[in-house]
């Protein structure tokens, strides 16, 4: 039976012979009177996050720069900030229809999309601070600054930290590293409300009221498991182990991070570290664990995921997130 | 004076030009809350008259990722045309960080008759660290259908960001709870 029939037809089943009519007609896009697809043809950009004019997510923000700081060093702080929100958030609706249960389903996409808005607010304020970031694309494509950022720059130009690109593995190693991201970025941001760009403290003042409830699943979770069965724990403990040695890079200061920090507009992320590890601490114990005995995982050729350097993961994940986007730079939604 | 007779760019016009803009701005709903008026979830934040004389109303996220900010802008710049304000712009405010306290009494109460709970105080706290909480989570939701209090949470996250799930336990109804941020 083809779908493109007109009207839809009666579909008689053998086993009956009782004629079955579907209770919506399939809808005709040649009809006088128009059909269900209209909506979608023309009329409203707003329908599309992608390859419109869908909004600006700073419009009417005031984006100058505070004095002090260069443009372009702003603009890659925030590419820091808004690739480890990013790259989390796309690990995270990994999750989406595979979580072990609705609720956490619900969970998991829900923390990525509060961190997907972090994103969209910090690119489109690094790209704001310094266009010459934004990569170049063909005369008259529609894609906005921020999309470009996130879909067409290389694995290279991204400043996440290794730890948010890392396989999901199972639930338990997911949230573990929640639970060491959350707890660094609600530290971060918690400091970062005071920064003098306008910008990056309203991000992080909103940003403490969603990382703080993210920070408490994972930690609930973490404590879960750990006292569930003798499968639950040993999982988590993997899971630790093996997240255990890109801790360390969350709370390492880059240069710019360094910078920023000095001007008031930044923070260093070293300077959280003890904050951090209290709070880790404190879940450690009531879980019942011992911080693994694992050393940092080395820098390459002395870069760490701030300078570019990035392992094969983030590849796959650029690779699954940009296709649509690299194939089509003009297309509209 | 009535204000159609006043000139729009006296200061009077203007007053009166604004009031206008926001009566109708005022009544635009919210697209995943209808329920809700924009103005009784707190997202509408200001309604100014420009020096042209066009129309500026400013909206803030109730979350950073909250994808109904495209709509929102469209609904209230289809209201105010539909009222003959052609010249509409609406601008993001991200400061003050909205809060569920923001909620109006008649939103609190159509959220109530509509089946959802509505938030208690956002919480307060003295600045630093933000503390962890490990235990689980006490504030009274109080159970849409029967009334009772004897509620407990199923999550956290629900169906959108700004709601958690829970369960009544006297008449087993589940139901959704605006969290508290």
């Amino acid at each position: 039976m083809t779908t493109h029939e007109s009207p839809t037809p009666a579909v008689a089943t053998e086993s009956t012979g009782v004629a079955h009519h579907p209770s919506h007609p399939a809808p005709n896009p040649s009809d006088a009177h128009g059909s269900v697809y209209d909506a979608l043809l023309g009329g409203d950009p707003s329908h599309w996050a992608f390859g419109t004019d869908f909004e600006d997510p700073l419009a009417g923000v005031d984006t100058t720069i505070p004095q002090g700081v260069g443009g372009e060093d702003l603009g890659v702080y925030c590419l820091m900030l808004a690739d480890d929100a990013l790259i989390a958030s796309h690990r995270l609706s990994e999750w989406s229809s595979n979580a072990p249960d609705l609720e956490d389903d619900i969970a998991l996409s829900n923390i990525a999309l509060d961190l997907l808005g972090q994103a969209r607010l910090l690119l489109a304020r690094a790209a704001a601070a310094h266009p010459a970031l934004v990569p170049a694309l063909p005369a008259g494509s529609p894609v906005p600054p921020e999309d470009a950022l996130a879909f067409f720059r290389d694995d290279r130009a991204f400043r996440n930290v290794r730890l948010v690109e890392t396989p999901n593995g199972d639930f338990a190693q997911t949230v573990v590293k929640l639970l060491l991201f959350s707890t660094a970025r609600l530290a971060l941001l918690e400091r970062l409300r005071g920064s003098r760009d306008h910008v990056l403290a309203a991000v992080a003042a909103k940003g403490v009221k969603e990382v703080a409830y993210h920070r408490d699943y994972a930690a609930r979770w973490f404590v879960t498991l750990a006292g569930g069965t003798e499968e639950s724990r040993r999982r988590l403990v993997a899971g630790l182990d093996r997240m255990w040695p890109l801790r360390a890079e969350l709370t390492t200061a880059h240069a710019v991070e360094r910078r920023l920090a000095e001007a008031g507009v930044g923070v260093d992320p070293s300077t959280t570290e003890a904050e951090v590890d209290v709070v880790l601490d404190q879940v450690l114990a009531v879980a019942g664990l011992d911080r693994p005995e694992r050393s940092p995982m080395t820098a390459v050729d002395g870069r760490l995921g701030r300078d570019g350097m990035h392992t094969e993961a983030l590849s796959r994940i650029l690779g699954e997130m940009q296709v649509v986007a690299r194939a089509h730079p003009t297309g509209r939604w | 004076m009535p204000p159609a007779l006043l000139s729009p760019h006296s200061p009077a016009g203007v007053d009166a030009r604004r009031d206008a803009a926001y009566a109708v701005a005022r009544t635009v709903r919210d697209p995943e809350l209808p329920v809700l008026t924009l103005e009784d979830l707190g997202v509408l934040r200001d309604v100014t008259i420009d020096a042209d004389g066009g129309v500026s109303v400013a909206i803030t996220p109730t979350y950073s990722g909250c994808p109904a900010m495209a709509t929102m802008r469209d609904d209230l710049e289809r209201a105010l045309r539909e009222e003959g304000f052609d010249r509409v712009t609406v601008r993001v405010v991200l400061s003050p960080p909205w809060s569920t306290d923001w909620i109006t009494p008649a939103g609190r109460a159509a959220l109530a008759a509509y089946g959802i709970s509505p938030p208690g105080p956002a919480p307060r706290r003295a600045a630093g660290p933000v503390p962890l909480t490990l235990g689980p989570v006490h504030r009274v939701a109080r159970c849409p259908t029967c009334g009772s209090t004897r509620t407990s949470l199923t999550s956290e996250f629900g169906a959108t960001p700004c709601k958690a799930l829970y369960r009544c336990e006297r008449c087993l109804e589940p139901f959704e709870h605006v969290k508290e941020i």
